[in-house]
C-alpha cells in the first residue's frame, strides 16, 4: 500500500460522504430550530430527480442544481407547513414525504421518458465536472456549508435565536421574536441543502436519475446527525467515516481478510446504524437532542 | 405624576371562560403592587395581555398615560414591560450572557452585543447586588440563580414596569426575602414591580397595595396596611374561610411507619434520598418540610413502593417490608396508601371518566365487580356516594377525568384513598393548584383522618401547610432530614434556615 493507495480512498471516501453531509446539514438546521426531519431521504430524491430533468432539459448541471433545491426546498415547505402552521405530527409528516417521493419520482419519470423511472443519460455540461484537486463544485459547497453553519449558528444573531427556539420556543416567543418565521426558515434552508445532496447524487456522482437512487442515504444521514451531536464539525468527521466504511464495504467485496475470512458487505454497510445504536445506548458519552425538537409550539394559557 | 399602568374594561374571553370581565387596574408609578386571586381567578390572563401574549378582546391599556396597543411581547418590552414568568422563559443549554440578549442582540452578529451585555450585567450586578458568572450555564444555575437571570434579562431590556408571576414558588424562604430585599430596591430607583402570588403573607410582607381578582372580576384594590389575610381572604373566595384548621393537642399511638437509613438513587444515578430515618406514629401528622428538588419526591415514592431504595429498611406496624412486597400493590394491601404529588401525572388517567380514575388501583376489589369483571353501574354508585362526601364538583362521575377543577380532582382521588381506611396515608402537595375553599377542605379531612387514628406523613413545599397540619415537622435538604421540630415550638425562620442546609450542628 503506497500514497496513492491512500489518496484514491480518500477521494473516494470524500466523494461519497458529500450526500451525507448536504443531507446532515439540512437535518441540523431543521432539528436545532425544533422541527424533527425524517423526510431527508424524500427531500433528496425529489432533488436527484428534479436535478437530472432540468439538466437534461437546459443542458447545465447549475440549472440542475437550481431545480433540485426548488423541488426540495418545496416539499420542505410542505413539512413545515405540516409541522409548524397545523402542529401536526412531525414523523407522520416526514413518512409521508418519503412515501410521496419515492412513488412521485417513479411515475413522472416513467411518464416522461418512459425508461422504467430513469432520466437520460447526462453527459458534459450537464453534468459536474471536476473543478479543483479531481472534485466537482458541488463537494465544495458542501464542505464551505459546514463553516457557514458553524458560524451563523454560533456567531450570529439568527443562528442564537434559531438554537433557542429548538430548546425553549416559549422563552423566543416572550423575547418577542417569532417562532414561527425562525422555524420556517430553519426548514427552507434544510431544504435547500437536501437539493444539493440529491442533485450531487444523480448531476455529480451518476449521470442521470435512477428510481429509488438515495437508497437509505436521508436515514444514515439522520444517524450521522446524531452521532454528531447536532454539530456542524462533528457531522463533517462523522459524514467522512461513514463515507470511509462505504469505500471499504466496496473494496472488501470478495476479498478474504487474513484470520477473518471473507466479510459480507452488509456486515460493513450496517457499521453506520450499528454505531449509531451503540451511541444511543449511551457508550460513548450521550446524544441529547435538541429539547424541543419534535415538539409543535402552542402558546400556554 | 401619571400612573405606570391603567387597564380600562379589559374582557377576553377564552371560547365559554370569560376570563377577565370589564377588569379596571391602576397601578402606580414607584409602588409594589399585589394581585391575588385563585387558580382560574384571570390573574395570568391579566399579565398575559398586559405582556402582549394575548390581545384583549375589548378595552383600554395605558402605560405612562399613553394610550399603547399591545400586540406581542416586543410592544410591551418597548413599553417598557418586563415580565418574570413563573415558569422561567430560560433556554438552558446557553449561557446567561446568551439568555440575557436573545431577542435584543444589537446587531447581526452577537460579538457586538456580547460586550454590552456583559457591561450591563457587572453594572446591574454592582446596583442591585444581583451578581451573577456570565458564563454559566443556565441549566446548571440553581433556581434562585435562573430566577435572577430572568430579572436581569428585564432589567436589560429597560423595564420600567416588573411583572412577578408566583415568583417564590420556586424559592427557600431566604431566598424569597433576598427577592423582596431586591423588589424594594427596584422600587426605591423608582421602578414600578406587580406581584401576583398566592401567598398572603407575601402580599403582606412586600406590597404598597393590593388587587383581589375573582372568577375574572377585580373585586377590590386596597392598601395594604388597611387590610389583613383574612379579610384578602375572604375576598378572595366570596365567603369567609378559616385560613387556619383548629385541631387539637393529642397523643400519638404506637409507631406505624419505622424508616431506618434509607437512601435512594434517582434513575439518573444521582444520590436523592441520603440515611433519612424518621417514624410516623398513628394518629399523628409528619410533616415534611423543603424546597423543591431536595429529595421529598424520591422519598414519598419509596415509601409507596414506586422505587427500590439502594440501602436502609422499611418497616409497617413493626415487621420489616421485604423485597417482595416493596411494590404499590404489596403497600396498599398493608394499609399504606398514597395520595401522589402530581395528580395529573400519577393519581389519575386524565382521559379516563372520573368513575374509572377513582378505581385505579383498587381495580381488584370485589366490590367494583365479580372477579376480573368491572361493573361499572357499581363503579359510579361507588364514585357518587364519594362525590357527595367530599362535596365535588360536578357530581358527574361519568365526566372525563380531565373535566374538573384541580381542587375537584385531588377530592376525587383523596376520597379514592381514604375511603379505603388506611393505616398510614403518604400525601404528597395535597393543595397545590386547589383553590382556597377546598384547601380548607381537605385540611380539615387530613385532621379528621389523624383524630382517627390514622398516621399521615405529609410533604409539602408550602410551608404555611405543613406548619398549620403537621404535629411534628421535619425539615429536607439536599436528600438529607436536616432538623425535627415539633410544630407548637418553631417558626418560620427557623425551619427556613434548616431548610436551607443549615444544620443542627451548625446552628
Amino acid at each position: 500500500m503506497d500514497l496513492s493507495f491512500f489518496v484514491t480512498v480518500f477521494d473516494s471516501s470524500l466523494r461519497l460522504s458529500i450526500p451525507l453531509l448536504a443531507a446532515c446539514l439540512a437535518g441540523l438546521w431543521s432539528e436545532r430550530s425544533g422541527v424533527v426531519d425524517i423526510g431527508l431521504e424524500g427531500k433528496m430524491l425529489v432533488a436527484a430527480f428534479a436535478a437530472a430533468a432540468a439538466a437534461h432539459a437546459f443542458g447545465s448541471a447549475w440549472i440542475g442544481l437550481l431545480a433540485g433545491i426548488g423541488a426540495s426546498v418545496a416539499f420542505a415547505l410542505i413539512h413545515g407547513f405540516a409541522s409548524i402552521s397545523q402542529r401536526g405530527n412531525q414523523i407522520v409528516s416526514g413518512v409521508a414525504i418519503n412515501m410521496l417521493a419515492v412513488g412521485l419520482t417513479a411515475i413522472v419519470g416513467n411518464a416522461w421518458y418512459g425508461q422504467g423511472g430513469r432520466t437520460p443519460p447526462l453527459e458534459g455540461a450537464e453534468r459536474f465536472g471536476e473543478v479543483f484537486l479531481g472534485h466537482s463544485a458541488p463537494v465544495y459547497i458542501a464542505l464551505l456549508a459546514v463553516v457557514v453553519t458553524w458560524f451563523v449558528l454560533g456567531k450570529t444573531r439568527f443562528g442564537l435565536r434559531l438554537r433557542a427556539v429548538g430548546e425553549n420556543p416559549a422563552a423566543v416567543d416572550t423575547a418577542g421574536i417569532s417562532v414561527t418565521k425562525l422555524r420556517y426558515a430553519a426548514v427552507v434552508i434544510c431544504g435547500a441543502l437536501c437539493g444539493l445532496a440529491g442533485t450531487y447524487l444523480s448531476v455529480g456522482q451518476s449521470a442521470g436519475f435512477l428510481p429509488n437512487m438515495t437508497a437509505g442515504k436521508g436515514f444514515i444521514a439522520l444517524a450521522a446527525l446524531i452521532f454528531a451531536k447536532w454539530r456542524a464539525w462533528p457531522a463533517l468527521g462523522t459524514c467522512f467515516l461513514f463515507g470511509v466504511l462505504e469505500v471499504a464495504a466496496i473494496r472488501l467485496q470478495g476479498i478474504a481478510l487474513p484470520g477473518i475470512g471473507e466479510v459480507p458487505v452488509q456486515a460493513i454497510q450496517a457499521l453506520p446504524y450499528l454505531m449509531t445504536v451503540i451511541l444511543l445506548a449511551g457508550v460513548i458519552g450521550k446524544a441529547i437532542p435538541p429539547r424541543a425538537s419534535g415538539v409543535p409550539y402552542v402558546k400556554e394559557r | 405624576m401619571p400612573s405606570a399602568i391603567e387597564l380600562h374594561a379589559i374582557n377576553k374571553r377564552f371560547g365559554e371562560v370569560h376570563a377577565n370581565k370589564d377588569v379596571n387596574l391602576t397601578v402606580e408609578r414607584g409602588t409594589i403592587h399585589g394581585i391575588v386571586g385563585e387558580n382560574g381567578a384571570g390573574k395570568s390572563t391579566l399579565m398575559s395581555i398586559l405582556y402582549g401574549f394575548y390581545e384583549a378582546d375589548s378595552g383600554e391599556i395605558r402605560v405612562n398615560g399613553k394610550s399603547v396597543s399591545i400586540r406581542s411581547p416586543n410592544d410591551a418590552i418597548f413599553a417598557g414591560i418586563g415580565m418574570v414568568h413563573q415558569h422561567f422563559m430560560l433556554v438552558e443549554p446557553l449561557t446567561v450572557v446568551e439568555n440575557v440578549m436573545l431577542g435584543a442582540e444589537g446587531g447581526t452578529m452577537l460579538r457586538g452585543g456580547e460586550a454590552k451585555v456583559r457591561a450591563e450585567l457587572a453594572r446591574l450586578a454592582h446596583d442591585y447586588g444581583l451578581e451573577i458568572d456570565p458564563d454559566a450555564i443556565v441549566g446548571e444555575l440553581s433556581v434562585g440563580l435562573q430566577q435572577r437571570v430572568e430579572i436581569l434579562k428585564a432589567l436589560y431590556r429597560g423595564a420600567d414596569i416588573l411583572i412577578l408571576d408566583e415568583p417564590t414558588a420556586v424559592l427557600t424562604p431566604a431566598e424569597a426575602d433576598a427577592l423582596f430585599k431586591l423588589l424594594r430596591a427596584l422600587r426605591a430607583q423608582g421602578k414600578t414591580v406587580v406581584l401576583i402570588t398566592h401567598k398572603l403573607r407575601e402580599i403582606m410582607a412586600v406590597t404598597d397595595r393590593v388587587s383581589v381578582m375573582r372568577r375574572g372580576e377585580m373585586v377590590a384594590t386596597v392598601e395594604t396596611k388597611d387590610t389583613s389575610p383574612p379579610e384578602l381572604a375572604e375576598l378572595m373566595v366570596g365567603r369567609h374561610v378559616l385560613l387556619h384548621v383548629e385541631k387539637s393537642e393529642r397523643e400519638p399511638g404506637a409507631p406505624l411507619l419505622e424508616v431506618d437509613n434509607l437512601s435512594v438513587i434517582d434513575n439518573r444515578g444521582v444520590l436523592r434520598v441520603a440515611n433519612v430515618s424518621l417514624t410516623v406514629r398513628a394518629g399523628e401528622i409528619v410533616g415534611i418540610a423543603g424546597v423543591a428538588g431536595n429529595g421529598q419526591s424520591e422519598l414519598l415514592e419509596t415509601l409507596a413502593g414506586m422505587r427500590q431504595p439502594v440501602l436502609g429498611t422499611i418497616k409497617f406496624e413493626g415487621r420489616e417490608i421485604g423485597f417482595a412486597e416493596h411494590n404499590p400493590h404489596g403497600m396498599r394491601k398493608l394499609g399504606l396508601l398514597h395520595v401522589p404529588e402530581d395528580r395529573l401525572r400519577m393519581g389519575l388517567v386524565s382521559a379516563f371518566p372520573a368513575f374509572e380514575s377513582a378505581a385505579l388501583g383498587f381495580t381488584d376489589d370485589p366490590r367494583l365487580g365479580p372477579g376480573p369483571l368491572l361493573d361499572h353501574d357499581r363503579m359510579i354508585a361507588d364514585l357518587s356516594s364519594k362525590m357527595e362526601a367530599y362535596d365535588v364538583r360536578p357530581r358527574a362521575p361519568r365526566l372525563k377525568s380531565s373535566k374538573f377543577s384541580g381542587g375537584n380532582q385531588q377530592k376525587i382521588v383523596l376520597a379514592r384513598e381514604i375511603e379505603r381506611n388506611p393505616k398510614v396515608l403518604l400525601v404528597g402537595q395535597p393543595t397545590r393548584g386547589v383553590d382556597i375553599g377546598a384547601i380548607e377542605f381537605i385540611h380539615r379531612r387530613l385532621i379528621a383522618l389523624r383524630d382517627a387514628g390514622v398516621g399521615i406523613l405529609l410533604v409539602s413545599v408550602e410551608l404555611d401547610e405543613i406548619m398549620n397540619l403537621s404535629d411534628r415537622i421535619l425539615t429536607m435538604c439536599g436528600g438529607q432530614i436536616t432538623g425535627e421540630r415539633k410544630a407548637s415550638e418553631t417558626d418560620e425562620q427557623d425551619l427556613g434556615l434548616l431548610m436551607a442546609g443549615v444544620t443542627e450542628q451548625a446552628a
